[in-house]
Protein backbone atom coordinates (compact mmCIF):
# COMPACT_ATOMS: atom_id res chain seq x y z
CA UNK A 1 0.00 0.00 0.00
CA UNK A 2 2.39 2.45 1.08
CA UNK A 3 4.68 2.05 -2.65
CA UNK A 4 1.54 2.81 -4.54
CA UNK A 5 1.25 5.89 -2.71
CA UNK A 6 4.50 6.69 -3.09
CA UNK A 7 4.49 6.07 -7.18
CA UNK A 8 1.63 8.51 -7.11
CA UNK A 9 3.21 11.52 -5.65
CA UNK A 10 5.06 14.25 -7.08
CA UNK A 11 9.14 14.13 -7.83
CA UNK A 12 9.98 16.52 -5.41
CA UNK A 13 8.44 14.32 -2.31
CA UNK A 14 11.26 11.60 -3.33
CA UNK A 15 14.55 13.14 -1.68
CA UNK A 16 16.44 10.69 -3.65
CA UNK A 17 15.30 12.33 -7.28
CA UNK A 18 16.98 15.50 -8.15
CA UNK A 19 15.61 18.54 -7.03
CA UNK A 20 13.01 20.44 -9.76
CA UNK A 21 14.72 23.50 -9.96
CA UNK A 22 12.01 25.50 -11.88
CA UNK A 23 10.61 25.71 -9.12
CA UNK A 24 13.64 27.40 -7.72
CA UNK A 25 13.28 30.42 -10.00
CA UNK A 26 11.81 33.72 -10.26
CA UNK A 27 8.70 33.89 -11.80
CA UNK A 28 5.87 36.24 -12.17
CA UNK A 29 3.33 33.47 -12.55
CA UNK A 30 3.17 32.79 -8.73
CA UNK A 31 0.73 35.25 -7.22
CA UNK A 32 2.71 35.75 -4.50
CA UNK A 33 5.82 36.84 -6.39
CA UNK A 34 3.76 39.13 -8.88
CA UNK A 35 2.02 40.95 -5.68
CA UNK A 36 5.41 41.61 -4.20
CA UNK A 37 6.75 43.34 -7.60
CA UNK A 38 3.79 45.10 -8.16
CA UNK A 39 3.50 46.50 -4.97
CA UNK A 40 7.24 47.37 -4.72
CA UNK A 41 6.53 49.11 -8.31
CA UNK A 42 3.79 50.66 -6.57
CA UNK A 43 6.42 52.17 -3.84
CA UNK A 44 8.35 53.61 -6.08
CA UNK A 45 6.13 55.24 -8.42
CA UNK A 46 5.01 57.08 -5.50
CA UNK A 47 7.78 57.68 -4.03
CA UNK A 48 9.03 59.40 -7.77
CA UNK A 49 5.56 61.27 -7.22
CA UNK A 50 6.26 62.87 -4.17
CA UNK A 51 9.28 64.18 -5.29
CA UNK A 52 7.80 66.12 -8.05
CA UNK A 53 6.50 68.67 -6.19
CA UNK A 54 9.57 69.30 -4.85
CA UNK A 55 12.00 69.49 -8.08
CA UNK A 56 9.20 71.32 -9.89
CA UNK A 57 9.57 73.48 -7.77
CA UNK A 58 13.49 74.32 -7.21
CA UNK A 59 13.50 74.03 -11.60
CA UNK A 60 10.70 76.89 -11.44
CA UNK A 61 12.89 78.71 -8.85
CA UNK A 62 15.99 78.05 -10.92
CA UNK A 63 14.83 79.55 -13.37
CA UNK A 64 12.46 82.17 -13.27
CA UNK A 65 14.74 83.52 -10.34
CA UNK A 66 18.41 82.55 -11.61
CA UNK A 67 17.65 84.82 -14.33
CA UNK A 68 17.51 88.21 -12.08
CA UNK A 69 19.98 87.04 -9.94
CA UNK A 70 22.99 89.06 -10.16
CA UNK A 71 25.72 91.30 -7.63
CA UNK A 72 23.06 94.48 -7.92
CA UNK A 73 19.91 91.95 -6.29
CA UNK A 74 22.49 92.23 -3.18
CA UNK A 75 23.47 95.42 -3.07
CA UNK A 76 20.90 97.68 -3.91
CA UNK A 77 17.63 98.83 -2.21
CA UNK A 78 14.13 97.95 -3.61
CA UNK A 79 13.03 99.88 -6.41
CA UNK A 80 9.29 101.58 -6.41
CA UNK A 81 6.81 101.36 -9.48
CA UNK A 82 7.85 101.76 -12.74
CA UNK A 83 11.64 101.88 -11.71
CA UNK A 84 14.14 99.43 -13.46
CA UNK A 85 16.79 97.70 -11.65
CA UNK A 86 17.07 97.48 -7.94
CA UNK A 87 17.71 94.74 -5.54
CA UNK A 88 16.90 93.49 -2.03
CA UNK A 89 19.81 93.37 0.00
CA UNK A 90 17.97 94.89 3.05
CA UNK A 91 15.46 92.25 2.64
CA UNK A 92 18.26 89.71 3.03
CA UNK A 93 19.83 91.67 5.72
CA UNK A 94 16.56 92.07 7.13
CA UNK A 95 15.53 88.29 7.15
CA UNK A 96 18.63 87.59 8.94
CA UNK A 97 18.87 89.65 11.22
CA UNK A 98 15.10 88.67 12.70
CA UNK A 99 16.10 84.96 12.16
CA UNK A 100 19.41 85.41 13.79
CA UNK A 101 17.98 87.50 16.67
CA UNK A 102 15.21 84.67 17.19
CA UNK A 103 18.17 82.08 17.28
CA UNK A 104 19.55 84.09 20.19
CA UNK A 105 16.32 83.89 22.08
CA UNK A 106 15.08 80.39 21.65
CA UNK A 107 18.46 78.15 21.56
CA UNK A 108 19.30 79.10 25.46
CA UNK A 109 16.12 78.69 26.54
CA UNK A 110 14.73 75.82 24.03
CA UNK A 111 17.94 73.48 25.68
CA UNK A 112 17.31 74.40 28.72
CA UNK A 113 13.75 73.83 28.93
CA UNK A 114 14.63 70.41 26.95
CA UNK A 115 17.35 69.44 29.52
CA UNK A 116 14.58 69.86 32.09
CA UNK A 117 12.37 67.88 30.61
CA UNK A 118 14.63 64.81 29.76
CA UNK A 119 15.65 65.12 33.63
CA UNK A 120 12.29 65.08 34.97
CA UNK A 121 10.35 63.67 32.21
CA UNK A 122 7.57 61.86 34.14
CA UNK A 123 7.02 64.92 36.22
CA UNK A 124 3.84 66.83 36.17
CA UNK A 125 5.23 69.75 35.39
CA UNK A 126 7.10 68.70 32.80
CA UNK A 127 4.03 66.90 31.31
CA UNK A 128 2.31 70.22 30.66
CA UNK A 129 5.58 71.99 29.29
CA UNK A 130 5.67 69.37 26.92
CA UNK A 131 1.89 69.42 26.04
CA UNK A 132 1.88 73.06 25.45
CA UNK A 133 5.30 72.80 23.19
CA UNK A 134 3.00 69.80 21.28
CA UNK A 135 -0.06 72.30 20.60
CA UNK A 136 2.36 75.45 19.86
CA UNK A 137 4.09 73.49 16.94
CA UNK A 138 0.73 73.94 15.34
CA UNK A 139 0.31 77.48 16.12
CA UNK A 140 -0.79 79.57 13.33
CA UNK A 141 1.65 81.44 12.56
CA UNK A 142 -0.50 84.68 11.88
CA UNK A 143 -1.73 84.59 15.47
CA UNK A 144 1.91 84.79 16.48
CA UNK A 145 2.26 87.80 14.37
CA UNK A 146 -0.82 89.04 16.30
CA UNK A 147 0.55 88.11 19.72
CA UNK A 148 3.68 90.00 19.25
CA UNK A 149 1.68 93.24 17.68
CA UNK A 150 -0.64 93.08 20.83
CA UNK A 151 2.80 92.66 23.48
CA UNK A 152 5.52 94.65 21.46
CA UNK A 153 4.20 96.69 18.53
CA UNK A 154 1.32 98.73 20.98
CA UNK A 155 3.85 98.41 23.93
CA UNK A 156 6.71 100.05 22.05
CA UNK A 157 4.89 102.54 19.82
CA UNK A 158 5.83 101.14 16.15
CA UNK A 159 6.99 98.28 14.24
CA UNK A 160 10.30 97.03 14.59
CA UNK A 161 12.82 94.10 13.99
CA UNK A 162 12.31 93.09 17.43
CA UNK A 163 9.14 92.30 16.93
CA UNK A 164 9.36 90.26 14.38
CA UNK A 165 12.01 88.42 15.51
CA UNK A 166 9.99 87.81 19.31
CA UNK A 167 7.05 86.51 16.50
CA UNK A 168 9.36 84.32 15.03
CA UNK A 169 10.23 82.66 18.25
CA UNK A 170 6.83 82.24 19.30
CA UNK A 171 7.31 79.96 15.88
CA UNK A 172 10.97 78.26 16.93
CA UNK A 173 10.90 77.29 20.27
CA UNK A 174 8.22 74.13 20.65
CA UNK A 175 10.33 72.62 18.22
CA UNK A 176 13.52 73.01 19.59
CA UNK A 177 12.12 72.06 22.54
CA UNK A 178 10.83 69.20 21.51
CA UNK A 179 13.63 67.99 19.17
CA UNK A 180 16.36 68.58 21.66
CA UNK A 181 14.56 67.12 23.98
CA UNK A 182 14.13 63.72 22.08
CA UNK A 183 17.90 64.60 21.10
CA UNK A 184 19.31 64.10 24.89
CA UNK A 185 16.93 61.60 25.38
CA UNK A 186 18.54 59.43 22.98
CA UNK A 187 21.73 59.52 24.25
CA UNK A 188 22.32 55.86 25.32
CA UNK A 189 21.47 55.01 28.66
CA UNK A 190 24.40 53.40 29.48
CA UNK A 191 26.67 56.46 29.05
CA UNK A 192 24.55 58.73 31.47
CA UNK A 193 25.08 55.44 33.64
CA UNK A 194 28.97 55.37 33.17
CA UNK A 195 29.15 59.34 34.00
CA UNK A 196 27.35 58.64 37.04
CA UNK A 197 29.25 55.99 37.85
CA UNK A 198 32.97 58.23 37.88
CA UNK A 199 31.09 60.49 40.51
CA UNK A 200 29.59 63.27 38.19
CA UNK A 201 26.55 65.28 39.53
CA UNK A 202 23.13 65.25 37.60
CA UNK A 203 24.26 68.44 35.89
CA UNK A 204 28.15 67.82 35.14
CA UNK A 205 26.26 64.48 33.44
CA UNK A 206 23.78 67.00 31.78
CA UNK A 207 26.88 69.55 30.57
CA UNK A 208 29.85 66.93 30.24
CA UNK A 209 27.73 64.23 28.57
CA UNK A 210 24.29 64.42 27.29
CA UNK A 211 24.25 67.95 25.62
CA UNK A 212 28.05 67.42 23.77
CA UNK A 213 26.67 63.92 22.72
CA UNK A 214 23.15 65.23 21.54
CA UNK A 215 23.87 68.17 19.68
CA UNK A 216 23.77 66.63 16.06
CA UNK A 217 20.30 65.96 17.14
CA UNK A 218 19.64 69.43 18.61
CA UNK A 219 21.41 71.00 15.93
CA UNK A 220 19.15 69.31 13.47
CA UNK A 221 16.25 70.75 14.93
CA UNK A 222 17.35 74.50 15.25
CA UNK A 223 17.67 74.10 11.55
CA UNK A 224 14.17 72.81 11.41
CA UNK A 225 13.24 75.62 13.23
CA UNK A 226 15.29 78.31 11.36
CA UNK A 227 13.89 77.04 7.49
CA UNK A 228 10.60 77.94 8.65
CA UNK A 229 11.23 80.96 10.43
CA UNK A 230 13.09 82.09 7.57
CA UNK A 231 10.00 81.69 5.37
CA UNK A 232 6.77 82.71 7.79
CA UNK A 233 5.45 86.16 5.84
CA UNK A 234 2.61 86.43 8.22
CA UNK A 235 3.86 87.25 11.40
CA UNK A 236 6.05 89.41 10.17
CA UNK A 237 3.34 91.40 8.30
CA UNK A 238 1.91 93.14 11.65
CA UNK A 239 5.45 93.64 13.52
CA UNK A 240 8.12 94.08 11.31
CA UNK A 241 6.09 95.27 8.34
CA UNK A 242 8.36 96.55 5.48
CA UNK A 243 10.98 98.83 4.65
CA UNK A 244 12.83 100.18 1.24
CA UNK A 245 15.92 100.93 3.32
CA UNK A 246 18.39 99.93 4.98
CA UNK A 247 18.70 98.88 8.05
CA UNK A 248 22.11 100.61 8.87
CA UNK A 249 22.08 103.85 9.28
CA UNK A 250 24.43 106.56 11.13
CA UNK A 251 26.50 103.31 12.09
CA UNK A 252 24.19 101.69 14.13
CA UNK A 253 21.25 98.58 13.61
CA UNK A 254 17.91 100.20 13.74
CA UNK A 255 16.26 97.24 15.38
CA UNK A 256 13.36 99.54 16.50
CA UNK A 257 12.16 100.07 12.96
CA UNK A 258 10.26 98.47 10.04
CA UNK A 259 12.58 96.26 8.53
CA UNK A 260 12.31 94.41 5.28
CA UNK A 261 12.39 90.64 5.24
CA UNK A 262 12.58 87.95 1.72
CA UNK A 263 9.25 86.66 2.67
CA UNK A 264 7.22 90.17 2.80
CA UNK A 265 9.00 91.42 -0.10
CA UNK A 266 8.13 88.37 -2.15
CA UNK A 267 4.14 88.90 -0.92
CA UNK A 268 4.70 92.65 -1.68
CA UNK A 269 6.47 92.27 -5.04
CA UNK A 270 4.50 89.23 -6.43
CA UNK A 271 1.40 90.64 -6.90
CA UNK A 272 2.47 93.60 -8.67
CA UNK A 273 1.68 94.45 -11.89
CA UNK A 274 5.18 95.45 -13.12
CA UNK A 275 7.42 92.74 -14.30
CA UNK A 276 10.13 93.84 -12.67
CA UNK A 277 8.79 93.66 -9.16
CA UNK A 278 7.70 89.97 -10.39
CA UNK A 279 11.33 89.43 -11.55
CA UNK A 280 12.87 89.96 -8.27
CA UNK A 281 9.90 88.39 -6.24
CA UNK A 282 11.40 85.31 -8.13
CA UNK A 283 15.00 85.88 -7.34
CA UNK A 284 13.53 86.62 -3.90
CA UNK A 285 12.05 83.34 -3.61
CA UNK A 286 15.57 81.63 -5.27
CA UNK A 287 17.84 83.53 -2.42
CA UNK A 288 15.08 82.55 -0.01
CA UNK A 289 15.31 78.54 -0.69
CA UNK A 290 18.97 79.09 -1.66
CA UNK A 291 19.48 80.76 2.55
CA UNK A 292 17.57 77.79 3.92
CA UNK A 293 19.61 74.67 2.39
CA UNK A 294 23.07 76.43 3.40
CA UNK A 295 21.67 76.89 7.40
CA UNK A 296 20.83 72.82 6.84
CA UNK A 297 24.37 72.55 4.69
CA UNK A 298 26.16 74.26 7.71
CA UNK A 299 24.14 72.70 10.53
CA UNK A 300 24.62 69.28 9.03
CA UNK A 301 28.31 69.67 8.86
CA UNK A 302 28.53 71.03 11.98
CA UNK A 303 26.88 67.59 13.66
CA UNK A 304 28.84 65.29 11.46
CA UNK A 305 31.87 66.44 13.53
CA UNK A 306 30.24 64.32 16.58
CA UNK A 307 28.71 61.02 15.14
CA UNK A 308 28.24 58.67 17.73
CA UNK A 309 29.13 55.64 15.45
CA UNK B 1 52.82 35.97 56.90
CA UNK B 2 52.41 39.81 55.54
CA UNK B 3 52.56 42.36 58.60
CA UNK B 4 52.73 45.17 55.92
CA UNK B 5 48.72 45.92 55.62
CA UNK B 6 49.12 47.29 51.98
CA UNK B 7 51.75 44.22 50.74
CA UNK B 8 49.71 42.88 47.51
CA UNK B 9 48.79 38.67 47.55
CA UNK B 10 51.52 36.93 46.96
CA UNK B 11 51.07 33.26 45.10
CA UNK B 12 50.74 31.01 48.09
CA UNK B 13 47.60 32.36 48.60
CA UNK B 14 47.97 33.74 52.20
CA UNK B 15 45.47 36.68 52.03
CA UNK B 16 47.11 39.91 53.10
CA UNK B 17 46.32 41.30 56.79
CA UNK B 18 42.18 41.00 57.25
CA UNK B 19 41.68 44.57 56.33
CA UNK B 20 37.58 44.69 54.89
CA UNK B 21 37.35 47.84 53.41
CA UNK B 22 33.85 47.44 52.43
CA UNK B 23 31.32 45.52 54.66
CA UNK B 24 28.22 44.92 52.66
CA UNK B 25 25.45 44.15 54.97
CA UNK B 26 22.09 43.99 53.24
CA UNK B 27 19.01 42.45 55.66
CA UNK B 28 16.40 43.44 53.02
CA UNK B 29 16.34 44.99 49.72
CA UNK B 30 13.01 46.12 47.83
CA UNK B 31 12.45 47.53 44.55
CA UNK B 32 9.03 48.75 45.12
CA UNK B 33 7.55 45.88 46.42
CA UNK B 34 9.43 43.46 45.14
CA UNK B 35 11.82 42.08 47.51
CA UNK B 36 15.24 41.36 45.45
CA UNK B 37 18.07 40.04 48.07
CA UNK B 38 17.75 39.02 51.59
CA UNK B 39 20.46 38.09 54.10
CA UNK B 40 23.74 39.09 52.58
CA UNK B 41 26.73 39.86 53.97
CA UNK B 42 30.21 40.27 52.01
CA UNK B 43 33.23 41.84 53.67
CA UNK B 44 35.51 42.79 50.73
CA UNK B 45 39.18 42.59 51.59
CA UNK B 46 41.70 45.51 50.70
CA UNK B 47 43.85 44.68 47.65
CA UNK B 48 41.73 40.93 46.94
CA UNK B 49 39.50 40.11 44.29
CA UNK B 50 36.29 39.43 45.60
CA UNK B 51 33.80 37.38 43.65
CA UNK B 52 29.91 37.10 43.48
CA UNK B 53 28.64 34.72 41.47
CA UNK B 54 25.13 32.97 41.24
CA UNK B 55 22.37 32.07 38.95
CA UNK B 56 20.61 34.78 37.11
CA UNK B 57 18.31 37.10 38.71
CA UNK B 58 20.13 36.48 42.23
CA UNK B 59 20.72 39.81 43.13
CA UNK B 60 24.83 39.55 42.43
CA UNK B 61 24.68 42.61 40.89
CA UNK B 62 22.15 44.25 42.74
CA UNK B 63 24.31 43.87 46.17
CA UNK B 64 26.87 45.34 43.33
CA UNK B 65 25.62 48.44 42.60
CA UNK B 66 24.65 48.86 46.04
CA UNK B 67 28.17 49.39 47.25
CA UNK B 68 29.04 52.69 45.11
CA UNK B 69 24.74 53.75 45.17
CA UNK B 70 24.00 53.37 41.44
CA UNK B 71 20.90 52.03 43.10
CA UNK B 72 20.06 55.79 43.98
CA UNK B 73 19.10 55.69 40.44
CA UNK B 74 16.26 52.93 40.49
CA UNK B 75 13.03 54.25 41.52
CA UNK B 76 11.33 52.32 44.63
CA UNK B 77 14.81 51.19 45.50
CA UNK B 78 15.33 50.63 49.62
CA UNK B 79 17.04 48.80 51.73
CA UNK B 80 17.48 48.04 55.58
CA UNK B 81 20.90 47.02 56.31
CA UNK B 82 24.32 48.81 56.06
CA UNK B 83 27.14 49.15 53.70
CA UNK B 84 30.07 50.24 55.55
CA UNK B 85 33.25 51.73 53.45
CA UNK B 86 36.04 51.84 56.14
CA UNK B 87 34.10 51.66 58.72
CA UNK B 88 31.42 54.23 57.72
CA UNK B 89 27.92 53.44 56.43
CA UNK B 90 27.44 55.23 53.40
CA UNK B 91 23.59 55.36 53.24
CA UNK B 92 23.67 57.59 56.41
CA UNK B 93 22.18 60.60 54.92
CA UNK B 94 24.85 62.88 55.77
CA UNK B 95 26.62 61.12 52.83
CA UNK B 96 26.92 62.02 49.50
CA UNK B 97 26.65 59.64 46.78
CA UNK B 98 28.56 61.66 44.23
CA UNK B 99 31.69 61.66 46.87
CA UNK B 100 31.04 57.95 47.26
CA UNK B 101 31.41 57.34 43.83
CA UNK B 102 34.72 58.77 43.67
CA UNK B 103 36.03 56.04 45.88
CA UNK B 104 34.71 53.75 44.51
CA UNK B 105 34.15 53.04 41.00
CA UNK B 106 31.98 51.05 38.36
CA UNK B 107 33.16 49.34 35.40
CA UNK B 108 29.83 47.81 33.80
CA UNK B 109 29.12 45.16 31.23
CA UNK B 110 28.73 46.90 28.24
CA UNK B 111 31.60 48.86 27.35
CA UNK B 112 30.38 52.46 27.58
CA UNK B 113 33.27 54.75 26.30
CA UNK B 114 31.60 58.08 26.33
CA UNK B 115 31.48 59.87 22.35
CA UNK B 116 34.20 62.13 22.86
CA UNK B 117 38.12 61.38 22.12
CA UNK B 118 40.15 58.97 24.20
CA UNK B 119 42.05 61.11 26.37
CA UNK B 120 39.12 63.43 26.88
CA UNK B 121 37.19 59.65 28.13
CA UNK B 122 40.22 58.88 30.53
CA UNK B 123 40.45 62.60 31.43
CA UNK B 124 36.68 62.92 32.39
CA UNK B 125 37.05 61.62 35.75
CA UNK B 126 40.26 64.10 36.71
CA UNK B 127 37.75 67.02 34.66
CA UNK B 128 35.15 66.39 37.10
CA UNK B 129 37.05 66.95 39.85
CA UNK B 130 38.60 69.94 38.68
CA UNK B 131 42.27 68.29 38.57
CA UNK B 132 44.73 71.37 37.34
CA UNK B 133 47.89 69.30 37.21
CA UNK B 134 49.21 67.71 34.16
CA UNK B 135 46.68 65.60 32.24
CA UNK B 136 47.83 64.03 30.01
CA UNK B 137 50.66 62.67 32.66
CA UNK B 138 47.48 61.17 34.63
CA UNK B 139 45.65 59.96 31.09
CA UNK B 140 49.12 58.03 30.08
CA UNK B 141 49.47 56.11 33.78
CA UNK B 142 46.28 55.27 33.51
CA UNK B 143 46.21 54.01 30.20
CA UNK B 144 49.22 52.11 31.07
CA UNK B 145 47.51 50.70 34.24
CA UNK B 146 44.59 49.39 31.94
CA UNK B 147 47.45 47.56 29.45
CA UNK B 148 46.14 49.67 26.75
CA UNK B 149 48.80 52.53 26.52
CA UNK B 150 50.53 50.80 23.99
CA UNK B 151 47.89 50.31 21.56
CA UNK B 152 46.68 54.20 21.48
CA UNK B 153 49.02 56.12 22.58
CA UNK B 154 49.51 57.14 18.83
CA UNK B 155 45.79 57.90 18.59
CA UNK B 156 44.53 59.55 21.35
CA UNK B 157 43.05 61.93 19.92
CA UNK B 158 40.47 59.22 17.96
CA UNK B 159 36.87 58.50 19.47
CA UNK B 160 36.87 56.20 21.94
CA UNK B 161 33.88 54.70 20.18
CA UNK B 162 36.44 53.61 17.33
CA UNK B 163 37.99 51.01 19.33
CA UNK B 164 37.26 47.07 19.35
CA UNK B 165 35.04 45.92 22.42
CA UNK B 166 37.98 44.39 24.43
CA UNK B 167 40.03 48.05 23.88
CA UNK B 168 36.39 49.59 24.69
CA UNK B 169 36.49 47.83 28.06
CA UNK B 170 39.79 48.77 28.69
CA UNK B 171 39.02 52.13 28.39
CA UNK B 172 36.36 52.35 31.01
CA UNK B 173 39.09 50.43 33.23
CA UNK B 174 41.33 53.22 32.41
CA UNK B 175 38.97 56.15 33.29
CA UNK B 176 37.82 54.41 36.30
CA UNK B 177 41.40 54.11 37.48
CA UNK B 178 42.54 57.72 36.67
CA UNK B 179 40.93 59.23 39.75
CA UNK B 180 42.59 56.59 42.03
CA UNK B 181 39.67 55.09 43.51
CA UNK B 182 39.79 52.49 46.53
CA UNK B 183 37.94 50.28 45.60
CA UNK B 184 36.77 49.02 41.75
CA UNK B 185 33.59 47.17 41.10
CA UNK B 186 33.27 45.05 38.03
CA UNK B 187 29.55 44.25 36.81
CA UNK B 188 30.01 41.14 34.43
CA UNK B 189 33.17 42.76 32.77
CA UNK B 190 33.97 39.96 30.22
CA UNK B 191 30.47 38.83 29.35
CA UNK B 192 30.53 41.21 26.06
CA UNK B 193 33.78 40.14 25.13
CA UNK B 194 35.96 37.03 23.22
CA UNK B 195 38.05 34.62 24.89
CA UNK B 196 41.29 36.61 24.11
CA UNK B 197 40.05 40.15 25.07
CA UNK B 198 38.55 38.18 28.61
CA UNK B 199 42.20 36.42 29.00
CA UNK B 200 43.86 40.27 29.26
CA UNK B 201 41.16 41.50 31.48
CA UNK B 202 41.45 38.85 33.50
CA UNK B 203 45.59 39.25 33.28
CA UNK B 204 44.93 42.83 33.77
CA UNK B 205 42.67 42.58 37.24
CA UNK B 206 45.11 40.70 38.92
CA UNK B 207 47.91 43.51 38.26
CA UNK B 208 45.34 45.75 39.48
CA UNK B 209 44.53 43.72 42.63
CA UNK B 210 48.10 45.41 44.16
CA UNK B 211 46.69 48.84 44.26
CA UNK B 212 43.36 48.55 43.92
CA UNK B 213 40.18 46.62 45.73
CA UNK B 214 38.14 44.62 43.32
CA UNK B 215 35.05 43.41 43.48
CA UNK B 216 33.10 41.33 40.26
CA UNK B 217 30.10 39.83 39.56
CA UNK B 218 30.69 36.99 37.09
CA UNK B 219 28.76 34.20 35.54
CA UNK B 220 31.61 32.83 34.27
CA UNK B 221 32.45 30.31 36.97
CA UNK B 222 36.07 29.58 35.82
CA UNK B 223 36.84 33.20 35.52
CA UNK B 224 35.86 33.28 39.35
CA UNK B 225 38.24 30.46 39.69
CA UNK B 226 40.99 31.79 37.92
CA UNK B 227 40.97 35.49 39.64
CA UNK B 228 39.43 36.10 43.02
CA UNK B 229 40.46 35.34 46.00
CA UNK B 230 37.09 35.13 47.88
CA UNK B 231 33.91 34.03 46.28
CA UNK B 232 30.43 34.86 47.51
CA UNK B 233 28.12 31.98 46.07
CA UNK B 234 23.97 33.59 46.14
CA UNK B 235 21.15 31.91 45.03
CA UNK B 236 17.25 32.66 44.68
CA UNK B 237 14.59 31.90 47.03
CA UNK B 238 11.08 31.51 45.43
CA UNK B 239 9.34 29.86 48.88
CA UNK B 240 7.48 32.83 49.41
CA UNK B 241 6.37 32.74 45.89
CA UNK B 242 8.92 36.17 44.60
CA UNK B 243 12.24 35.28 43.61
CA UNK B 244 14.69 36.70 46.37
CA UNK B 245 18.34 36.25 45.96
CA UNK B 246 20.49 35.54 49.41
CA UNK B 247 23.98 35.06 49.98
CA UNK B 248 24.54 30.95 50.57
CA UNK B 249 27.98 30.46 51.05
CA UNK B 250 31.10 33.04 51.00
CA UNK B 251 34.74 31.99 51.67
CA UNK B 252 38.15 31.66 50.13
CA UNK B 253 37.86 30.76 46.55
CA UNK B 254 39.87 27.77 46.89
CA UNK B 255 37.97 26.31 49.70
CA UNK B 256 34.27 27.00 48.24
CA UNK B 257 35.46 25.59 44.61
CA UNK B 258 36.98 22.37 46.20
CA UNK B 259 34.59 21.50 49.04
CA UNK B 260 31.73 23.85 49.16
CA UNK B 261 29.52 23.03 52.14
CA UNK B 262 26.13 23.45 51.13
CA UNK B 263 24.13 21.63 48.20
CA UNK B 264 22.91 24.85 46.33
CA UNK B 265 26.91 25.39 46.00
CA UNK B 266 27.72 21.88 44.91
CA UNK B 267 24.99 21.78 42.65
CA UNK B 268 25.95 25.03 40.98
CA UNK B 269 29.60 24.48 40.52
CA UNK B 270 28.93 21.26 38.90
CA UNK B 271 26.67 22.77 36.29
CA UNK B 272 23.34 21.36 37.22
CA UNK B 273 22.12 24.79 37.00
CA UNK B 274 22.71 27.82 35.73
Amino acid sequence: MATADLNKKPIVADPLAGVNFAQLEHSLRRPRTLMDFLLNALITLMTLSALIPLFSVVWMLALRGGRRLSVAVFTQLPPSALEAGGGFGNAIVGTLLMVGIAVLFTVPIGIMTAIYLAQNHHGKLAGVVRFAAKVLTGFPSILAGVFAYGAIVLATGGYSALAGAIALSILMLPTIVLTSEDAIRMVPSRMKEASIGLGATSTQTVWMVLLPTAIPGILTGVMLAVARAAGETAPLLFTALFSNYWLWVHGHAQLMRPTASLAVLIYNFAGMPFDNQVELAWAAALVLVLLVLAANLIGRSLSSQQNVQ
Amino acid sequence: MATNPVSPIDDDDQPAVANVVVDCQIRELYYGTFKAVRDTTIPVQKNSITAFIGPSGCGKSTVLRCINRMNDLVRGFRFEGQIRFRGRDIYEPAIDPVAVRRFIGMVFQQPNPFATSIFNNVAFGLRLNGYKGNKADKVEQALRGAALWEEVKDKLHKSGLSLSGGQQQRLCIARAIATEPEVLLMDEPCSALDPIATRKIEELMLELRKKYTIAIVTHNLQQAQRVADYTGFLYVDTTEGGRTGYLVEFGESKQLFNSPQHKHTQDYIRGEFS
